[in-house]
């Protein structure tokens, strides 16, 4: 009996490293291919760090590429507002739902969802009235400058993290008891706000985390909405300037390809992400009830 | 009054006054989310001055917008199926290695980052890759093959499934890696010893419980893939031939008259194959849960 399972083991061994080498390489075949072009000379063929060293020195980038500059500003700047409303909005209504109106959990959850089966293209379309309208008012009241700022989209980004977010800080929720945690500080005298400061919060710290990770690669990793809305940020910005220099456009996509890598590698070491899947699993994995 | 309520059983005597709790959220996502989505159903029926017509769903007849469905439904499906198929190969093999060790983590890190991430990066990647100038199409040149100074790669049929495949293979690792793990070892012991082959397993107890998983994350890859925009815009610059690209080039395009709503038909069009599909899918998924608690 161990003779054969010891077979099988083999087997499987030699079977799990042909596939995992195959497919592989089929993915790092075009990351390969981008650092052979950003490191060569394209006239004379010669290697060359001149791309990076040029993507490094900030300054260098800041004048020759201003667009670039301020998209990657823009983007970091939505990912914090991202995940400030995110984190504002989901995680007092999802602890509000569990402890006073736990019939209204299946709606919340249906809407958090929905993004899902709603494309990013086709929310484009429809934002662009609501977005028209609000651009209206604030240039109304504050002036064209805050009126017209990228770092509205934030709005529309919250909705396209709400699934991901959702499903991080559902799991959250379901392993801590959230009921008995805020009976004993209410019983002890805390009001509803100090309870979801000092007792849920710090006991959904994992959870909040890896809701804010996944929003914030989210947003860094956005193209439609902005470019659809005509606005710039990193995508946008590499986008256009792969019309103008393709090497330093391919150079930035290869270095945040490889920088989301490291983050999801290092995450997947941290935290309780069970059997070392990705945290990315944990949302796509269980998708019950979806619009009919 | 406040008093009271915070004296309150958690599971509140005062139901009105608990649903406030809620507003903010509802407000946000009436206002960000089913807003948008509402002004997309209902001016798919409008025309320029607000008026009901089916004009819009009339374009949607046009040569241009049933060739661009039927190129994006044929895209989809195709990258669909062989996604799953070698993401579901890759899976398997993934779930071999015992949970926790490296190259696990290193395939699902790589899987989430191409899944999710990638869109126009990608695309670079593959123009720096097999374009003009790329180290594969020079190769190839060298080698007398005629590569037609890697155009193909900008074509909707050839270029994008090659592209479309570098993300849809790791999202079927993604969502189809909780599905294999749940296969216990018990099982395989149990088919061996009854004398069962590999195949036998695989014919009666592995593919059986898999299958519903399957067609259910090959569901998830189609509609994936026919949401997809960033990488079709980054590679397509000339003509639309996806329903993605009909969208955006009917937004930022001057509209033609009488045509101003024809995007929100597409994009009801849209929404409708992929409500449909996850539909589908959601029926799968119940029924696989049966046999794998994830």
């Amino acid at each position: 009996m161990s003779g054969r399972s010891a077979s099988l083991a083999r087997r499987q061994r030699r079977f799990r490293w042909v596939v995992i080498t195959l497919v592989v390489a089929f993915f790092v075949l075009p990351l390969l291919g981008a650092l052979e072009f950003t490191t060569r000379e394209l006239r004379t063929g010669a290697r060359t760090g001149a791309t990076w060293a040029t993507l490094v020195d900030v300054n260098k980038v800041s004048t020759d590429y201003p667009a670039l500059k301020e998209g990657f500003l823009y983007s970091i700047g939505l990912s914090l507002i991202t995940v400030l409303i995110m984190l504002a909005l989901l995680v007092p209504t999802m602890t509000w739902v569990r402890l006073r109106v736990p019939g209204m959990s299946r709606t919340i959850e249906f809407i958090c969802l929905l993004p899902l089966t709603v494309p990013a293209i086709v929310l484009v379309v429809g934002l662009a009235p609501v977005y028209s309208w609000l651009s209206a008012w604030l240039t109304y009241f504050f002036g064209a400058d805050i009126g017209e700022s990228t770092l509205w989209l934030g709005l529309a980004y919250v909705v396209l993290v709400l699934p991901y977010a959702y499903r991080a800080l559902d799991a959250g929720l379901r392993s801590i008891d959230v009921r008995t945690l805020s009976e004993a500080a209410r019983s002890l005298g805390a009001s509803w706000a100090t309870v979801m400061w000092r007792v849920v919060l710090p006991n959904l710290r994992g959870a909040v985390l890896s809701s804010a990770f996944l929003a914030v690669a989210l947003v860094l990793g956005e193209f439609t909405i902005a470019s659809l809305f005509s606005r710039n940020n990193l995508q946008v910005a590499m986008f256009l300037l792969g019309k103008s220099d393709a090497q330093i456009s391919v150079a930035v996509g290869l270095a945040s390809l490889v920088f989301a890598f490291l983050v999801l590698f290092a995450m997947s070491f941290v935290g309780n992400t069970r059997s070392g899947t990705s945290p990315l699993s944990r949302w796509r994995g269980r998708l019950r009830k979806e619009p009919s | 009054m406040a008093d009271r309520q915070r004296l309150g059983a958690p599971s509140g005597r005062r139901p009105g006054g608990a649903l406030l709790g809620v507003v903010p959220f509802f407000l946000y996502t009436t206002a960000f989310l089913l807003l948008p989505t509402l002004i997309v159903i209902v001016g798919a029926f409008l025309d320029g001055d607000s008026r009901f017509t089916l004009g819009n769903l009339e374009a949607l007849r046009s040569p241009a917008v049933t060739t661009a469905l039927w190129q994006s439904v044929a895209l989809s499906a195709v990258t669909a199926v062989v996604g799953a198929a070698v993401g579901g190969v890759l899976a398997y093999a993934v779930s071999t290695a015992p949970a926790g060790s490296l190259v696990r983590r290193f395939v699902t890190s790589l899987c989430g980052v191409l899944a999710q991430f990638g869109g126009v990066a990608l695309a670079f990647a593959f123009m720096a890759t097999f374009g003009l100038q790329g180290f594969v199409n020079l190769w190839l040149v060298d080698l007398g093959v005629n590569t037609g100074g890697g155009a193909w790669l900008y074509t909707w049929d050839k270029g994008l499934t090659l592209v479309y495949l570098i993300f849809q293979i790791p999202l079927m690792v993604i969502v189809f890696l909780p599905a294999v793990d749940g296969l216990r070892p018990q099982w395989r012991e149990a088919s061996e010893t009854l004398g069962g082959t590999t195949w036998t397993y695989w014919r009666r107890v592995g593919g059986p419980i898999l299958l519903p998983p399957f067609v259910g994350s090959l569901l998830l890859l189609f509609t994936n893939a026919f949401s997809a925009y960033a990488t079709a815009a980054a590679l397509i610059s000339q003509g639309s031939p996806l329903v993605p690209l009909q969208i955006a080039a009917s937004l930022n395009s001057e509209t033609v008259l009488g045509q101003e709503n024809v995007g929100k038909a597409m994009a009801l069009e849209m929404v409708l194959v992929v409500a449909v599909v996850m539909v589908i899918y959601a029926w799968i998924d119940r029924r696989s849960s049966r046999w794998l608690q994830r």
